[in-house]
């Protein structure tokens, strides 16, 4: 009896954690439903629809949205093209100073965000350079570039090599070779760290905050709107991303199931 | 040429990206450290003056607060350790088909906004909010008890917010055990608890250290949840809120600059003493 209990243990604090992970996002869906008698979103009032229909007609929640959007998008294209091509270098080629390149990628990713934020302010504000969207962009690709660095060698170092050098033999040329080879085996790395950084990306705070001016991303949006309570819009669309998220792991769980084996889980919250 | 475009090809490769982190990273850390050598006002703009003094002065002035940004990051690290380690170890050892499933239920939270996600946690435990009201209610606590805005509000806040950097790396360190090494201990008569401390925590210390290391350096730095669970009130302020408000309010950036330097030095001295204690060696594994 003792031992089918301590067997239970477990599995039920591990359920209860769940349950703990889960409490605010629960909290959140339920109140993007709520209807508030003022501004301040923090007692039930009672069910309503209408959030999901106001928040599209708010033009600053909009406009945060797309720029969030767009650093993500771009900043993601730009960092998984450059640090592909990095991870290719430190993977395929012997060259001097590779530690210097190391200790590039290493320190940005263990320093804390706020140590980057605020040197990029001492950047900006040294050369008079106006905060905004393209400064947040060049932060947002400077810090992404490290992860994709990370996860891409990490498909590279498992590589079979002897299938490239099967495509050499057979007279491709290293371009060829690259492209009809090379990358269809690495694209699974190369896209999970495109999603990694899209990720990091479009919920980033500390950084985003130094370099931005007066221009909101989405996250900068939501913190100054909710000074007092949180507005049901916020809520709204938290739960909108939340959706996706689930669709997203859900059509991934089952990609899996369908192959019968089970890949690595590659994607890691900030 | 094959032979040059061959040594070209790296550098080709190196370039766009290496030379990014140097322009926004390496970079800015040097006009960091110049400009906490500056002196002056930001209406009479600032001259570069080295004055040294600013660091003595600044630790002089904050010391507290790094203190207790340090102890802090210290609890919530081995708060989230001993509350991560079942948990991983469960879905590890115990998950069976359902492993994926089960980890990327434990991430599925965090893919809602960090912002979110703590001004919710506010919501939930503020003063008359669903938890403590209703136990004012029933008459379990008393009138003026608050949660927000004490330390114990914030370490809450940031163990919540940074459960997944120590549960991730723990679950890869526990799933790569080879199980018969287990069986061996045991079959050798260890006795469970001795076959798990002596085994499986000892080759799982990879992921211990890492997922330490991934909690406590965030956590140090941090100035979200001081600034939302721990409602602005200044008795529990980290470094990382007085960092933010000289440099985006008081736009007082040498002593900014000068406290975020102090903040790395911290860091470093701390995660170097750490990987010491836990002795590099027993980590070759």
């Amino acid at each position: 009896m003792r031992a089918r209990l301590a067997g239970l243990a477990l599995p039920g604090f591990t359920g209860l954690l769940l349950l703990f992970l889960f409490a605010p996002i629960a909290v959140m869906i339920a109140f993007s439903f709520n209807d508030p008698a003022g501004r301040q979103n923090i007692t039930w009032q009672g069910f309503t629809l209408r959030n999901y229909v106001d928040v599209w007609g708010r033009s600053e929640i909009t406009d945060a949205m797309t720029t969030s959007l767009g650093v993500a998008v771009i900043s993601t294209i730009f960092a998984t093209a450059f640090g592909t091509m990095i991870g290719l270098a430190l993977t395929r080629y012997d060259f001097r100073g590779r530690w210097i390149m190391n200790l590039l990628i290493f320190i940005p990713m263990t320093a804390p965000e706020i140590i980057l934020g605020a040197s990029l302010l001492t950047l900006w504000v040294s050369f008079g350079v106006e905060r905004g969207f393209l400064t947040i962009l060049a932060a947002h690709i400077m810090f992404n570039i490290s992860f994709v660095v990370v996860t891409v060698r990490a498909r590279l170092a498992g590589m079979n090599r002897s299938l490239e050098e099967a495509g050499m033999d057979l007279y491709a040329d290293g371009r060829t070779t690259f492209w009809k080879v090379t990358f269809p085996l690495i694209f699974p790395g190369v896209l999970s760290a495109a999603l990694l950084a899209f990720a990091l990306s479009i919920d980033d705070y500390v950084i985003t905050v130094f370099s931005a001016g007066s221009v909101e991303t989405f996250p900068l949006w939501v913190y100054g709107a909710s000074r007092l309570g949180i507005p049901p819009e916020v809520n709204v669309l938290g739960t909108l991303i939340f959706l996706v998220a689930f669709a997203f792991i859900g059509v991934q769980l089952w990609a899996q199931r369908r192959q019968g084996k089970a890949a690595p889980i590659t994607l890691v919250g900030r | 040429m094959p032979s040059l475009r061959r040594g070209l090809t790296p550098l080709l490769l190196l370039l766009p990206g290496g030379g990014w982190l140097v322009v926004f990273f390496a970079v800015p850390m040097a006009f960091m450290l110049l400009i906490s050598l500056q002196q002056g006002t930001f209406d009479t703009g600032y001259q570069q003056t080295w004055n040294f003094g600013i660091y003595p002065e600044v630790i002089a002035e904050y010391w507290e607060l790094y203190l207790r940004s340090a102890l802090f990051a210290v609890i919530t690290t081995i708060v989230t350790l001993a509350v991560g380690y079942p948990v991983a170890y469960t879905i590890a050892f115990r998950g069976g088909r359902l492993k994926n499933a089960l980890l990327l239920v434990v991430v599925l939270p965090f893919f809602v906004s960090f912002v979110i996600r703590t001004l919710n946690w506010r919501m939930i435990l503020s003063d008359n909010g669903m938890v403590f009201g209703f136990l004012k209610d029933i008459g379990l606590l008393q009138a003026d008890f608050h949660f927000l805005a004490t330390p114990a509000s914030v370490i809450f806040g940031l163990t919540y917010n940074f459960l997944p950097f120590m549960i991730l790396p723990l679950y890869v360190a526990l799933e790569k055990i080879d199980r018969r090494l287990i069986e061996a201990a045991t079959d050798l008569y260890a006795t469970r608890a001795q076959a798990f401390w002596r085994v499986t925590f000892v080759l799982s210390l990879p992921g211990v250290v890492a997922g330490s290391l991934l909690t406590f350096i965030p956590t140090v730095g941090d100035f979200i949840t001081a600034e939302v669970i721990g409602a602005g009130n200044p008795q529990v302020f980290m470094v990382g809120n007085i960092i933010q408000r000289k440099f985006l309010d008081s736009l007082d950036y040498p002593a900014a600059a000068a406290l975020s330097f102090v903040l790395v030095a911290v860091v470093m001295a701390l995660v170097a003493v750490y990987t010491r204690l836990v002795g590099n060696e027993r980590l070759a594994g």
